[in-house]
């Protein structure tokens, strides 16, 4: 190893491999530097400045995570220079929208004035539904920004909730890109891009539509990588309180075969959202589909069965388990000692567990002696 | 899969055949979509313009029912022009020459005239598929739901060990499994005529293993019956009873007229799910189940990944767990079967299945393992047939071209092939409880070309009856693009107008799997 593949960060030697930018290196060695825009596995865009370090030997700032390394780097992550940047980006952004989050810190003189202000806004009433999950608020508390002495930018463009899945607030949209890097790099959906220019820059679907007139299929990942409150699950907006007694458990998803790996958030044993297990996390590293992330009712339906039916008269009836494991253990054993084993047939089940399974068919070959056990593999 | 589905993204060359990925497994199609982004090369030969054209480099349109044709047609410009994998095939495989004798008269015209697909586009997608350094092939039930499905799934594999593209990374011949543990479920021994791991019934020594494992006597040796002959056996009156698990047959049978009269004439049923299904309000007692969040367990993906399943809420009312019906069941009927839990279970499945034998819930408790895993040390194994394959050497299969059993004709002039949607999954019993899915996708619809749709003097958005030979359906009309003229799409999720009252039972000789991919139709207004 020598000189050659190492850089400095504040003072600290570290190697790296080329091709690596300076983010990354920084990442992999858990030295802190701020993203918004940045989203693994896609080119980067530089797109929100936020990840600027001071490099010895260059004439600005720069975007660490569009920036390789380089042999013999100095680089300063976090200098006085590099903070007040930080800080500029982040009021600057906080100004460009409705984010109306504490962070917000008004002159109590002013309250009346800024009431009026913001009920022009959409959802004027409501405090972000991010509060407290979101990306551009962390880094706000982390760099003391106040937005005292910057005006509310009125939102430009009308909420859109007209699709049963996602709401897209762009009054709370910091343009960063990830949604757009997200639908066309990750997915390869090509449903939304950057659309007019400067301070009428929007994320748009197609050419300007709904999204469901668009060629979103309503995967969510722009939803899951948004940092802000721009996207958010319409779901989220029903819960009574937001991270109260939530639990996440780590699952696979039950739908096609590819297992993808999901966290299903919990609440009042209700299931609230689906979210993935993490970019790192095979063999989805990130990626839901509709059904996955959103197509989770069926759990809580009221039409679940939930008690054991036995049919009399023609109609099937309520009854308990007792009752009806002995009708079927009856009925089964008559069965088999009047017309043979295989008479009989089980059809298992590829929606069911490996365990579950395994049990099917040990039920069907050492229970009722048959092998006449299938399950619909073909259908 | 023979191969993992982060592969995908490391293949020169991607071929998609009788698959609607981004649709039906939209997860890995994004793997698909992202090589195409960054420059590698995708081919799709599929009989509709799925969304999966508009990213590919080339879209071959084979009639529907013609795989084996254009597999024999890209295989004979292989061969002609001399750019097989020689070594791959003199090492690793035998019957190359009756392959050889059989794909001769498969030229590119004679391969035209069979699929519709331009003599050209054999020739430039062959060269294309031979010459990559790694070419894989991923396919679903477009190549398999045909009364040839199984001489298509050797003919892909045919293509691949010509090519050399097998037991390698990025390469291999990858069916797509479209339920989330129909791979566990045929390893689990979910088959009539194999024990976990593909130990056969009829062999024996396996019985007797079985016999010692389980702690009984007189396991049959003779295979049982498929799904498909069960259903004709009870409609014979020979099959008496039908304990049928999480499933629903009388949606996602074939010819559903027949399969009802069937299911009637069984003297029992027993159906245990989560919803009162189509098949479960046919049926004399119903168990109210567990869904998977409200279980903890194990599914094997496509790729071969064995991954935990976690409870995450509790089961609404009086539920059971499956297993444990079925084990209270078994005792009630006198033969004890008690598990602690269902991890329990796991261990015993380890014992007599050696793919799993290596696998235990701690070791995938964060990431999981793909079979075959012998042991606790091995690692699982993520691509298939890297030394040698099951067998051995790999076996070419010579085979010619056979049409499906029902064609298009006068009185029913087109061709229905069914299939799934992106918002809806299989029958419907799950997707249709949540309403931003039935707002997005409310009803079945009848996708048809505009040609088609004008030749009829039918408007898009009309509703139109649909007739086969079996029966009949009213749906609505979708003028579309990715319809091309003569062949009809029909979604087949949906009770109300059910696709499969229309398709053909004709089944796979050897894997008894139905030819839901094609039968002949005919369309009018409805009144």
């Amino acid at each position: 190893m020598g000189k050659e593949d190492i850089i400095y960060i504040d003072d600290n030697p570290f190697t790296f491999t080329p091709g690596e930018t300076i983010l990354d290196v920084a990442h992999r060695n858990n030295i802190f530097i701020p993203t918004l825009c940045h989203l693994k596995g896609t080119t980067p865009t530089g797109a929100c400045r936020i990840c600027v370090v001071e490099v010895e030997g260059a004439r600005d700032l720069v975007a660490s995570c569009a920036a390789p390394a380089t042999p013999g780097m100095v680089i300063h992550s976090e200098s006085k220079e590099v903070i007040n940047a930080r800080k500029n980006i982040i009021q600057l952004m906080l100004s460009s929208g409705n984010h109306n989050c504490a962070i917000r810190d008004f002159e109590s003189d002013d309250w009346t004035s800024f009431q009026l202000k913001t009920l022009e806004a959409d959802q004027y009433n409501e405090l972000c539904p991010v509060w407290g999950d979101c990306k551009l608020q962390d880094l706000a508390y982390r760099y003391q920004v106040t937005t005292r002495h910057m005006p509310l930018s009125e939102s430009k463009y009308p909420i859109e909730r007209e699709n049963p899945f996602i709401q897209r607030d762009f009054s709370r949209c910091i343009l960063c890109g990830r949604c757009v890097q997200a639908c066309r790099e990750v997915q390869v959906n090509n449903a939304i891009d950057f659309g007019y220019r400067g301070a009428d820059t929007k994320i748009i679907a197609g050419t300007d539509v709904p999204l469901k007139n668009s060629d979103c299929v309503f995967c969510g990942e722009c939803v899951e990588v948004c940092p802000v409150g721009a996207l958010i699950p319409k779901e989220s907006l029903k819960a009574k309180t937001r991270f109260e007694d939530i639990k996440k458990t780590r699952t696979t998803c039950s739908f096609c075969g590819v297992g993808c790996q999901m966290e299903l958030s919990v609440q009042d044993n209700k299931i609230v959202g689906i979210n993935s297990a993490g970019r790192d996390v095979a063999p989805n590293n990130g990626s839901l589909c509709v059904k996955g992330r959103y197509g989770y009712d069926f759990v809580a339906s009221p039409k679940r069965l939930t008690t054991p039916l036995i049919k009399k008269e023609g109609k099937l009836t309520e009854s308990t388990w007792d009752e009806a494991l002995d009708f079927v253990a009856t009925r089964l054993n008559e069965i088999k000692d009047r017309s043979g084993s295989d008479s009989m047939g089980v059809l298992t089940s590829a929606r069911v567990t490996n365990e579950e399974n395994y049990i099917a068919q040990k039920f069907a070959r050492a229970v009722l002696k048959t092998n006449n056990v299938d399950h619909c593999a073909r259908l | 899969m023979t191969n993992t589905i982060a592969d995908i993204e490391t293949a020169d060359v991607t071929l998609v055949t009788g698959s609607n990925t981004t649709e039906n497994h939209p997860v890995l199609s994004t793997f698909v979509k992202r090589a195409a982004l960054h420059g590698k090369t995708l081919i799709v030969i599929d009989p509709r313009r799925i969304k999966l054209t508009q990213h590919a480099n080339s879209w071959l349109r084979p009639q529907p029912g013609t795989d084996i044709a254009w597999i024999n047609g890209l295989m004979h410009v292989i061969i002609k022009e001399d750019l097989h994998d020689k070594k791959f095939v003199e090492e690793r495989t035998e019957g190359f020459e009756a392959l050889a004798e059989t794909v001769k008269k498969y030229t590119p015209e004679y391969v035209e005239a069979i699929t519709g697909i331009d003599a050209d586009d054999i020739v430039a997608t062959a060269r294309k598929f031979a010459r990559a350094r790694v070419a894989t092939i991923l396919y679903c039930m477009g190549i398999t739901q045909h009364t040839c499905g199984t001489d298509n799934v050797k003919s892909l594999a045919n293509l691949s060990m010509l090519c050399g593209h097998m037991g390698k990374p990025g390469g291999g011949v990858n069916p797509l499994r479209g339920q989330n543990n129909v791979q566990g479920a045929c390893d689990m021994g979910g088959l009539p005529n194999v024990f976990t791991a593909y130990q056969s019934v009829a062999d024996p020594n396996s019985a007797k293993k079985y016999e010692a494992a389980w702690d009984v006597e007189g396991l049959s040796t003779t295979p049982g019956l498929v799904v498909t002959e069960m259903i004709q056996k009870a409609e014979l009156g020979e099959l008496k009873s039908l304990y049928i698990i999480g499933e629903n047959p009388l949606v996602s049978d074939p010819d559903l007229n027949h399969a009802e009269k069937a299911f009637g004439n069984l003297e029992f049923m027993v159906v245990q799910d989560i919803f009162l299904t189509e098949t479960a309000q046919m049926a004399d007692v119903v168990f109210p189940a567990f869904c998977f969040a409200e279980k903890e367990g194990t599914f094997s993906n496509t790729e071969r990944r064995v991954q935990r399943v976690r409870k995450a809420v509790e089961a609404p009312g009086f539920a059971w767990e499956d297993w444990k019906i079925l084990c209270e069941l078994a005792t009630r009927m006198g033969n004890p079967m008690n598990y602690e839990n269902a991890e329990e279970i796991f261990e015993e499945i380890r014992m007599v299945t050696p793919s799993y034998a290596g696998i235990t819930w701690e070791r995938i408790d964060q990431t999981g393992i793909h079979w075959p895993c012998p042991t606790e040390e091995h690692p699982g194994t993520p691509i298939l047939h890297t030394a040698q394959f099951t067998r051995g050497k790999g076996l070419f299969h010579a085979i010619e071209h056979q049409p499906p059993a029902e064609l298009p004709d006068d009185a029913y002039p087109f061709m229905l092939t069914t299939g799934r949607v992106i918002y809806h999954y299989h029958t419907g019993s799950m997707t249709m409880q949540s309403r931003g899915l039935n707002e997005l996708s409310p009803e079945c619809f009848v996708e048809i070309s505009s040609n088609d749709a004008a030749k009829l003097d039918l408007a898009d958005g009309e509703m139109v009856n649909v007739f086969s030979r079996r029966g009949k359906i009213t749906a609505r009309l979708n003028v579309s693009e990715k319809a091309v003229d003569g062949t009809i799409f029909i979604p087949f999720h949906f009770a109300k107008a059910a696709a499969n009252r229309l398709t053909n039972a004709r089944l796979d000789p050897v894997a008894k799997i139905p030819e839901f991919k094609v039968c002949a139709i005919s369309i009018e207004k409805a009144a």
